[in-house]
């Protein structure tokens, strides 16, 4: 489970609209410049006190993790002038603590490993289904549509242990179909990924697939491309920034994921969000650990959010302004 | 697919990530190139498309070293299949390159999300081991346990709350800070821990609420502030029924930030024409909010609070790694989860069961929107 998701639920043309035209004002608003000031005093206050609440408790955790271990059990990082003092041992400890089968540092690469195919696997495979949904004729696109799109508020949790008994005995309603899988290296955790992602991806990537102008395909018809043709040359790079906020989505939500998983990767390939979490259970209260590790797991993200914080923001309004 | 998996897993993890995203690019330019030449005429093509039709089901379930009759039963399926595509409304070849799209997402949607999802309803009345029918015994558990109806309780408390709050402060947020110098700035403070994983999230409010003994120097930074406002210590995640809350405020945090995002978008949509007539009017700043700004998002305000309840719904994460349902705070998920855990595996798919049903209306009401939507089209 993830901390977002983008807004993907149908609302009317008004709002759509609304929403749209909001969005292209933010998007000059945040990377333009702006003029005017604050409301009011009040206003300025407020939102300084909501800002800086919402700040304190990363930064302090942040401050945390380079003092030495000693500090860190014992004074606050509030009293970092009265107790001067950075290291850098917290993060190479931390890389090297972990359990008996892996390091903090293999889980990181584990995580990138899980990450990389489980967010290229769904999003080629959605981007299929996506353009079959938006450009080709069938009887029944909509009723399938539609049960694709309800597919994405199932919660995972009714999917989980069946799927593991499937890899495990590759029975499905008691009828053998396939030998076990077992659990060789990470294709469990990007299969579930997959089959996890694919509702949502589908649903947004079908919004932007949708939107390219119909006599852009129609001509490329006429000029004799077929649909493998026209997928590849002028869906794909039409859709590229969509395709981009799709899959920073995914991105984020695989690398911080922890119930697929706790479920999925045991063992030697569990990602970086398991091993965090079972430290947290263990030694609750090695801070020195805890909050160097917690670091480690956020570069990624963080890094990968604030660089592409354009796209972020557009794929998070993707459903409620596209489609 | 089993000896090309365990080959693979035992390379470098960076290699593996080469193999296996180019072996799968290769499959979808392959797929591409098919549908390409499908509705071409001709006999050559025609046997191509027969050769692809029986071969590619037949390959796939040997590929994943499935048994001999499912792969005959797979390859004369696939020769109905091109029978019937020559027959096509469409000419020939026209239905193979519709399945060529939608079969893979198709294919692991049924087993991955709606074979699973029947398996566990009929798991949820069964027994522990899945071997006998036990009717609604593992609900009846579930409804007569104290500590149980606590669980569902907590995840109320949850939907009630967490939604609530963090659209009232994005959007309180978005409000203050719209259309101001260093607006860019201001946002980016507060959808920050959008990025941040629940686990991490846990983990830096678990530093923020840790509690040390009265005479001794307080490091959780809350505690500190109530030691200076002249109180006691409080553990804030072992005191019933407020831990709960405590957990909440994680969720908060994070959600916030997409409220904000949302609303803000939402906020500048509203037409400027109806802001100034309102100025004209004479009304002060919060009458402007209430009765212009508020009523002219209402829509948006809708999906922000449904997308965050059932967020809220489906939280597991950050009681599984601050408390995990310790003193309790467990919620349906990470009950569903423990149980699992305990080889309990009906009571586990009755807990998901129940959380399936609680999102349901949520699901029925947006396929019914989503529905009327297409068909204005």
């Amino acid at each position: 489970m993830s901390a977002v998701m983008p807004v993907d639920l149908p609302i009317d043309d008004e709002s759509k609209k609304e929403l749209a035209r909001g969005a292209r004002r933010a998007d000059r608003d945040m990377f333009g410049s702006t003029k005017k000031r604050l409301t009011s005093r009040w206003a300025t206050v407020a939102a300084l006190v909501i800002a800086l609440l919402w700040t304190i408790p990363t930064f302090g955790v942040l401050i945390s993790s380079f003092r030495p271990r000693e500090y860190i059990q014992t004074t606050g990082w509030w009293t970092i002038f009265e107790n001067w003092g950075w290291t850098l041992d917290n993060y190479a400890t931390a890389l090297q603590a972990g359990n008996s089968q892996l390091t903090m540092a293999q889980a990181f690469v584990n995580s990138f490993a899980i990450t990389i195919p489980a967010t290229v696997i769904p999003i080629s495979i959605a981007l299929l289904a996506a353009y079959a949904f938006a450009w080709m004729d069938f009887r029944g696109r909509n009723i399938l549509f539609i049960l694709v799109f309800a597919l994405q508020i199932v919660p995972i949790q009714m999917a989980l242990i069946p799927l593991l008994q499937l890899f495990a005995r590759g029975t499905i309603f008691g009828i053998p179909v396939i030998e076990a899988i077992g659990s060789a290296g990470y294709a469990q955790v990007w299969i579930a990924h997959t089959m996890f992602a694919l509702p949502l991806a589908i649903f947004l990537l079908h919004n932007f697939v949708s939107e390219i102008p119909s006599e852009v395909i129609e001509a490329a018809r006429v000029d004799g491309a077929g649909h493998g043709q026209i997928f590849f040359r002028l869906i794909l790079p039409l859709t590229m920034p969509a395709i981009a906020s799709v899959a920073i989505f995914q991105f984020l939500w695989v690398w911080n994921d922890l119930l697929v998983a706790l479920i999925f990767a045991d063992g030697n390939v569990a990602p970086i969000t398991k091993l965090l979490a079972e430290m947290t259970g263990n030694r609750g209260q090695d801070w020195y650990l805890l909050t160097a590790g917690a670091f480690i797991a956020l570069a990624v993200p963080l890094v990968v959010f604030i660089s592409l914080q354009r796209f972020f923001v557009r794929g998070l309004l993707a459903g409620s302004t596209k489609g | 697919m089993s000896d090309f998996l365990k080959w693979v897993s035992t390379l470098n993890p960076w290699l593996e990530i080469l193999v296996i995203v180019g072996v799968f690019l290769l499959v979808v330019a392959l797929i591409l190139f098919f549908v390409e030449i499908a509705p071409r005429s001709g006999r050559t093509y025609t046997i191509v498309r027969l050769a692809a039709c029986v071969a590619f089901p037949a390959l796939l379930l040997w590929f994943l070293q499935s048994y001999q009759w499912a792969i005959i039963a797979a390859g004369v399926l696939g020769l109905l299949f091109f029978f019937l595509d020559r027959r096509a409304k469409g000419g020939a070849g026209s239905l193979f390159q519709l399945f060529a799209f939608l079969t893979p997402a198709a294919l692991l949607l049924l087993v991955g999300l709606i074979i699973p999802t029947i398996q566990t309803v009929i798991q949820s009345f069964m027994n522990s081991r899945g071997t006998t029918f036990v009717g609604f015994d593992n609900f009846a558990w579930i409804f007569s346990q104290p500590q149980n109806l606590r669980v569902i309780i907590n995840t109320i408390v949850w939907v009630l709350i967490a939604p609530i709050v963090s659209t009232i402060a994005g959007l309180a947020y978005a409000y203050f800070i719209d259309k101001t110098r260093g607006e860019r700035y201001y946002k980016i403070l507060v959808f920050l821990p959008m990025a941040i994983s629940f686990v991490g999230a846990s983990i830096i409010w678990r530093f923020m609420y840790t509690a040390r003994p009265a005479d001794a120097e307080q490091i959780g930074f809350l505690n500190q502030v109530i030691v200076w406002l002249g109180g006691q210590p409080y553990n804030f995640l072992a005191v019933e029924p407020w831990n709960t809350i405590f957990l909440i405020v994680v969720l908060i945090w994070i959600q916030t930030g997409f409220a904000m995002v949302i609303l803000s978008a939402a906020i500048k949509g509203v037409p400027t024409e109806q802001l100034e007539a309102a100025e004209l009017d004479g009304t002060n700043g919060w009458q402007k909010f209430i009765n212009v700004v508020v009523p002219g998002i209402r829509p948006a305000l809708i999906v922000v609070l449904t997308t965050i309840s059932i967020a809220s719904l489906k939280v597991f994460d950050i009681v599984r790694t601050m408390t995990a349902g310790a003193n309790n705070t467990s919620v349906i998920a990470n009950e569903m989860y423990t149980q699992f855990r305990s080889f309990e595996a009906g009571r586990s798919a009755a807990f998901a069961v129940i959380l399936f049903l609680l999102v349901m209306p949520i699901v029925i009401y947006n396929a019914i929107q989503l529905k009327k939507q297409r068909e204005v089209r």
